[in-house]
């Protein structure tokens, strides 16, 4: 599946959905300094990592897929929750990025500047979680390819 | 209050420019990956770093390695009961942070603790 930029996705959004976002993002921002602060820098670190974002953008593709779906007359629950679960898997693949990202971080900031840490664990996470992804569709293709043929 | 506030601006700032990404791209798989972005670590690391120093930073990024395995774990749960057992979004994605805390604080114990 070749990878395209759509401008359809942010003609879907509504402005209040952005200020949701926003709104959320900060919380869980603010929420993991505060867990820092209270329980240390042990706890507070596993909530850098924490999925706060993925419910509610599944839910607003959800409400986007179903709405596609309705307006051309076709009931459209079961493809919403559907392309919901694909984010999803995407964001698992991500995860594996996110792992390494901290893992960067982790070892290079004592010893390196931070910018170029934050900057090479960011690129090493789109690297590494575009790998993943790539190799998954590769491996799925083979997989369906063979299914095919028997 | 004053730290909170630019906490909140910067994540939210962060967070958006993320999720503005993940919708201008397809396939959805793809988009998806954007979802674990890490928006909230980039945000907070460097505030943390101002403010606490590098030795600090560096040791929340050690449990955020955990926090991200956890995260993988919750991802493919929710992906997995979305699309075959098409159950609810919001409460699917939502009660399934249970086995983010499971797996997140699981690990701190065994391996962190």
């Amino acid at each position: 599946m070749k990878i395209r930029m759509d401008t359809a996705g942010l003609r879907q959004s509504k402005w209040y959905e952005y200020v949701f976002r926003f709104v959320f993002g900060g919380t869980v921002t603010a929420l993991a300094g505060l867990i820092a602060k209270r329980f240390g820098p042990e706890i507070g670190g596993l909530f850098l990592a924490f999925p706060a974002i993925l419910p509610a953008s599944a839910t607003l593709i959800e409400k986007h897929e179903k709405q596609k779906k309705e307006r051309s007359g076709k009931a459209g629950a079961g493809r919403g929750k559907a392309a919901a679960g694909v984010d999803a898997i995407g964001a698992s693949m991500g995860a594996i990025g996110l792992a390494v990202f901290a893992l960067i971080v982790w070892l290079r900031l004592p010893e390196s500047g931070t910018g170029m840490v934050l900057a090479g664990a960011t690129l090493a996470w789109f690297i590494t979680s575009v790998s993943v992804w790539k190799l998954r569709e590769v491996l799925w293709r083979r997989v369906r390819k063979g299914s095919k043929q028997y | 209050m004053k730290e909170i506030l630019l906490r909140v601006i910067v994540g939210g700032g962060v967070v958006s420019a993320f999720a503005l990404l993940g919708d201008l791209l397809k396939p959805k798989s793809f988009a998806g990956l954007f979802g674990a972005a890490p928006s909230v670590a980039l945000a907070t690391l460097v505030l943390t770093v101002m403010k606490e120093g590098k030795a600090y930073a560096s040791t929340e990024a050690r449990s955020m390695v955990l926090g991200a395995l956890a995260f993988f774990l919750y991802a493919c749960v929710v992906g997995r009961l979305l699309i075959r057992r098409r159950m609810p979004v919001l409460s699917t994605a939502g009660l399934a942070t249970t086995v983010w805390f499971g797996c997140a604080f699981g690990l701190w114990f065994a391996v962190l603790r």
